[in-house]
């Protein structure tokens, strides 16, 4: 529904849909930044409790931990704000993982094979895609597939191999602990993806019109928007990005098997929900998406930092859940209420 | 458009259009499970006899449980993936009261309040504050099993009286009923009847097919949700007395994974995800053709990867085909109207 | 409306609760603990006969905890390498989870119908596969634990990598003998479930109460999941936790390569000493760079060999799991059955520098 009115807005915009967009526009900056407080609190709470916490190892650890879950909660959001999800994420970074591992094993170049994982990680996603747009089916009930699909399939050919680190040259290895100070490789690499998705998103016509088709499908594709290309389009990214992340996974642990990445999806989906990306699509940006990973990751650094046992951490992660979405929903009600009571004077005004 | 076509039907006495009669998928379901019986019991060595029935039957009930509330839930629109965190919870309580020195017939009532409660937190979320089932269920399939970590710990209780493991794992007589499928049967007959031959059932369709119709019609939605939701907690927290009782375990982990076992069921049942379309029947033929795959395939000697090759396929076909088939003929349709005209 | 919702809920409840409870009055963990007490212990029919010909055209089927797991591929290898040397068929099925339990009863299920002759399972959860292995032993299948036992009386045999003892206690020695047996340690587990490691850290810290360690205190045990990136966070806890921490014991081969790959690339390389349970393979790269001294492991080829022949040696009635009955493991020599049919392979080898080359699994 308020596709048509956003599309409307972009070619001529009227000074009371520029202010609902202003208005709408520093709410969702105002849920980052919740996420954003929350994370400084909770990390200044434990430096305070332990002094070690926040030291140049500690930072790089707590950025390394969050960098993977980062890409592939970014690929995530797009596909959600499309309003659709993609559940076999955690599979294909599994495979790509091993198939970067594989080619590395046998001499590969280190840069082919991350080339490979994520061209890989794009073809499954537009196998995703095809069958989404080609069926019109739920794309929660065919990426359940293919998580299965995907992940038998890997266990298949991966037998019981893996890859250990001696397998792997030294330098990809160094590659996924080091960086510059505090700031590893690995975190630079996924803020240059956050950064390029957010901007494209945002500054592009085919950014926003996955927001479009997102809030109304229907109405989107009566506006001209190329429905099917950019869901296929969405699910190509979030492949491509959880193949890239299955390459990173492999630099940082050095370590890939049949069952890298199991159960990963519901991470990821946390992690883009309780970044404020709205389950019903249209809503949310990467940046909370990543904000939000780096929130999950980090309470699973802060719990045992203070001596928490690490039977609480499921407990928490589904509470914290709950809550986001909880928050988002009253306060989109909130949003809806003012944006309401602010556009009848505006029409009384305008007389249209 | 199809949704509203879909509840004038129901509404006009369940009257299906005849597309649907000749192509319905859970005949389609029902047909291939008892072809699929049929090849078994004739050419699978160790498969007829009345032992390895109950192994099947029992290692199924869980999912068959849960399948039945799951059915309406997705016919109405909604879904609850934290069903196996329930039983998973459920089981953990179990254990911990167990071990606490409790007597167990209480014990089974406290897990049965549980799951009221489970449900009811999953319903409350879904209906009073508006949030999809989907990210709420998904919130609280963490929450639960968080909990049932924080309640068992790292302990495995497994001493549970005789009588009642014989309830959990014992079969009528020298028969092939598990004694635990009775219960089922009873449930899974009720529940039949209410779905299907009652007016709640019909305003669990018209929900699933377009809440605000139905409301306009007079449907209370919510309340219908509400009720769909605590029922799936307590059936889902039964299956975790009875998970327990028939592995003789209590850990925290029980059932790891089961939500997506029913929900892939109930879906090759062909219970649409949509909501407002779907039957018992189905779903149960559903969950018996997947449940007697798996027991054929590991008599084959076939490999768990390659059972889960099987398992993915089917479910993406079982989707995908009745949308298809629905496509083509709505198109066929079309040109032999246009012909007639 | 609400009524027939009403009536939904109460026949749910109702159905199973009744049928649950009339069948048998109430009991608690108390009056069924006199209950199993008065009850014999574990059914050992048929007496043994140490001379019996070993049987031909056996076949036993192993069901590791987990397929494509490269520790179990290594030790259902060796168990193949036994019975194809002794001309009876192997097999083996599994689940693709370790936490799958109830696939695991299924594929129990499964073997008793195909009737093998032998079952040689690593138990996931050692209560939830005892109904369906005493169906087994019912229906004369003969079945060994090996790597994970289950309670004593659902199997005849337990075959143990190493005495629980032997591998607490060692782990503690090999790190106290690199940190000068001072400092604080910590012990990076699996899950807090797992029972063989509860049962190590208990003589760990057993082991520890002895005089030569009064200067090492085990300051901490975290839990991995035998997930590789919670065990890698687990460790960086750990560090963070307590810096003056000088020493990791993780006994799991997942914790331990976690904890290696994290100490490799951070500023603890060197300063903070790891040893534990883990694979040559897994770890030689870390022996050669000095993130890790040594580390120790029994041979789980050797162990699926033996539980291969303890398995035929029961199947063809030599031993009925006894404690006591001796019998011959092809060239591995013969071994005794201890108290609780448990057998047991040996002491754990170490492996450092010198030697890690010559390994290769």
């Amino acid at each position: 529904m308020t596709a048509p009115t956003t599309a409307a807005a972009e070619q001529q915009p009227p000074p009371a849909a520029g202010s609902a967009r202003g208005l709408l526009d520093r709410v969702l900056r105002m849920r980052e930044l919740a996420i954003l407080v929350v994370l400084a609190v909770m990390l200044v709470a434990t430096q305070i409790d332990n002094t070690s916490f926040l030291s140049e190892q500690g930072i790089k650890d707590l950025l390394l931990n969050a960098t993977i879950l980062v890409l592939v909660a970014v690929g995530e959001a797009v596909v959600v704000i499309t309003g659709n999800v993609d559940l076999s994420v955690g599979s294909v970074l599994g495979v790509t993982a091993f198939a970067a591992g594989d080619l590395l094993k046998h001499g590969g170049n280190p840069v082919l094979s991350v080339a490979l994982a994520v061209v890989l990680g794009a073809a499954l996603g537009a196998f995703n895609g095809v069958l989404v747009g080609i069926g019109q089916v739920p794309s929660l009930v065919v990426t359940l597939g293919t998580l299965y699909i995907i992940r038998a399939l890997d266990s298949i050919w991966v037998g019981s191999r893996e890859i250990t680190a001696g397998l792997l040259p030294g330098g990809y290895k160094t590659f996924g602990h080091d960086g510059v100070s505090a700031v590893p490789y690995l975190a630079l690499l996924a803020a240059v993806v956050l950064i390029a998705v957010g901007y494209f998103l945002r500054n592009y016509r085919s950014g926003r019109e996955c927001y479009a088709l997102g809030s109304h499908a229907q109405a989107a594709a009566l506006a001209g928007v190329p429905v099917r290309r950019r869901v296929l389009a969405a699910f190509v990214l979030c492949g491509a990005l959880a193949g890239l992340a299955g390459a990173l996974y492999l630099a940082r642990f050095s370590y890939a098997d049949a069952g890298t990445g199991s159960g990963y999806e519901l991470t990821v989906v946390s992690a883009v929900v309780v970044g404020g990306v709205g389950f019903t699509g249209g809503s949310g940006s990467v940046h909370g998406a990543a904000l939000g990973a780096l929130l999950l990751t980090s309470i699973n650094s802060v719990l045992p930092a203070i001596g928490v046992s690490s039977v609480w951490v499921e407990a928490i992660d589904g509470i914290l859940l709950l809550l986001a979405i909880s928050v988002d929903r009253v306060m989109a009600l909130r949003i809806a209420g003012l944006l309401r009571s602010r556009a009848r004077p505006a029409r009384t005004g305008t007389n249209d | 458009m199809t949704d509203i076509a879909g509840t004038a039907e129901q509404s006009r006495g369940l009257r299906r259009p005849p597309l649907n009669g000749a192509l319905r998928w859970d005949t389609v379901v029902g047909a291939l499970l008892i072809v699929l019986l049929l090849i078994s019991f004739s050419t699978v060595g160790g498969f007829g006899n009345a032992l390895n029935i109950s192994f099947l039957i029992g290692n199924t009930l869980p999912v068959a449980a849960i399948a039945l509330p799951m059915t309406m839930l997705v016919a109405a629109g909604e879904i609850d993936l934290s069903v196996g965190s329930t039983v998973g919870l459920s089981g953990a309580v179990m254990g911990a009261l167990w071990n606490h020195g409790m007597n167990i017939n209480e014990i089974i009532v406290i897990c049965a309040v549980l799951g009221v409660a489970c449900g009811l937190v999953n319903a409350l979320l879904v209906t009073k504050l508006g949030l999809p089932s989907l990210a709420v269920t998904i919130g609280t399939m963490a929450l639960y099993r968080g909990l049932a970590q924080v309640v068992l710990g790292s302990n495995s209780v497994t001493d549970f009286p005789q009588n009642y493991l014989n309830f959990g794992s014992g079969r009528l007589g020298g028969t092939f009923l598990p004694t635990a499928a009775l219960p089922w049967l009873v449930l899974a007959a009720a529940a039949v009847v209410v779905l299907h031959a009652t007016g709640f059932g019909r305003s669990v369709f018209a929900a699933g097919a377009s809440a605000e119709a139905a409301w306009f019609a007079g449907v209370r939605v919510k309340r219908v949700k509400l009720s769909l939701f605590v029922a799936t907690g307590l059936v889902s927290s039964l299956t975790g007395v009875f998970w327990v009782l028939h592995y003789a375990s209590a850990t925290y982990n029980n059932a790891t994974g089961l939500e997506l076992s029913v929900v892939a069921a109930v879906l090759l049942g062909g219970v649409d995800f949509d909501g407002g379309r779907g039957t018992l029947g189905g779903a149960i033929a559903g969950v018996f053709l997947l449940g007697t795959l798996q027991n054929v395939m590991s008599l084959a000697d076939v490999s768990a990867q390659s059972q889960t090759v099987v398992t993915g396929v089917l479910l993406t076909v079982s989707v995908l085909g009745p949308r298809v088939a629905r496509q083509v003929f709505a198109a066929s349709i079309h040109q032999r109207t246009r012909g007639k005209l | 409306m609400s009524r027939t919702s009403g009536t939904l809920a109460v026949l749910a409840a109702g159905g199973l609760l009744t049928l649950g409870l009339s069948a048998c009055g109430g009991a608690t963990k108390s009056s069924t603990d006199k209950a199993a007490s008065s009850a014999p212990a574990a059914v050992q029919s048929g007496s043994a006969d140490p001379n019996a010909a070993t049987k031909k055209g056996l076949t036993v089927a192993f069901l590791p905890k987990q397929v494509n797991n490269p520790y179990f591929n290594i030790s259902d290898a060796g168990g193949n390498t036994a019975l194809s040397a002794l001309g009876e068929s192997y097999k083996e099925v599994g689940t693709t989870s370790a936490t799958d339990t109830a696939g695991q009863v299924s594929y129990v299920n499964t073997l008793t119908q195909q009737h093998v002759s032998a079952i040689a399972v690593s138990a996931q959860d050692p209560g939830a596969l005892c109904t369906a292995l005493k169906q087994a032993m019912s229906a004369g299948i003969k079945v060994v634990t090996y790597d994970s036992d289950t309670d004593p009386g659902c199997r005849q045999a337990f075959v143990s990598q190493a005495s629980a003892e032997d591998l607490g206690r060692s782990q503690v020695d090999l790190l106290g003998k690199e940190l000068n047996y001072t400092g604080q340690i910590a012990v990076l587990s699996a899950a807090q479930t797992a029972t063989n490691q509860n049962s190590w850290i208990g003589y760990m810290q057993d082991e520890l109460k002895k005089p030569q360690f009064a200067n090492m205190k085990l300051v901490k045990i975290a839990y991995g999941n035998d997930d590789p990136q919670m065990s890698f966070q687990q460790t960086q806890g750990l560090l963070q936790q307590y810096p003056d921490l000088k020493g990791i014991i993780s006994p799991t081969t997942v914790g331990i390569k976690a904890a290696a790959q994290y100490l490799d690339g951070s500023q603890y390389k060197g300063k903070v000493l790891l040893t534990g349970l883990g694979t040559p393979n897994d770890m030689r790269s870390y022996v050669q760079d000095g993130t890790v001294k040594a580390f120790e492991l029994w041979d789980p080829g050797k162990l699926g060999q033996l539980a291969a022949y303890t398995a035929v040696a029961l199947a063809s009635g030599q031993i009925t799991g006894a404690q006591g009955q001796t019998f011959t493991a092809g060239s591995m020599g013969s071994f005794t059955i201890g108290a609780q049919g448990v057998v047991t392979l040996g002491a754990p080898t170490v492996f450092d520098s010198s030697n890690i080359g010559q390994y290769n699994f």
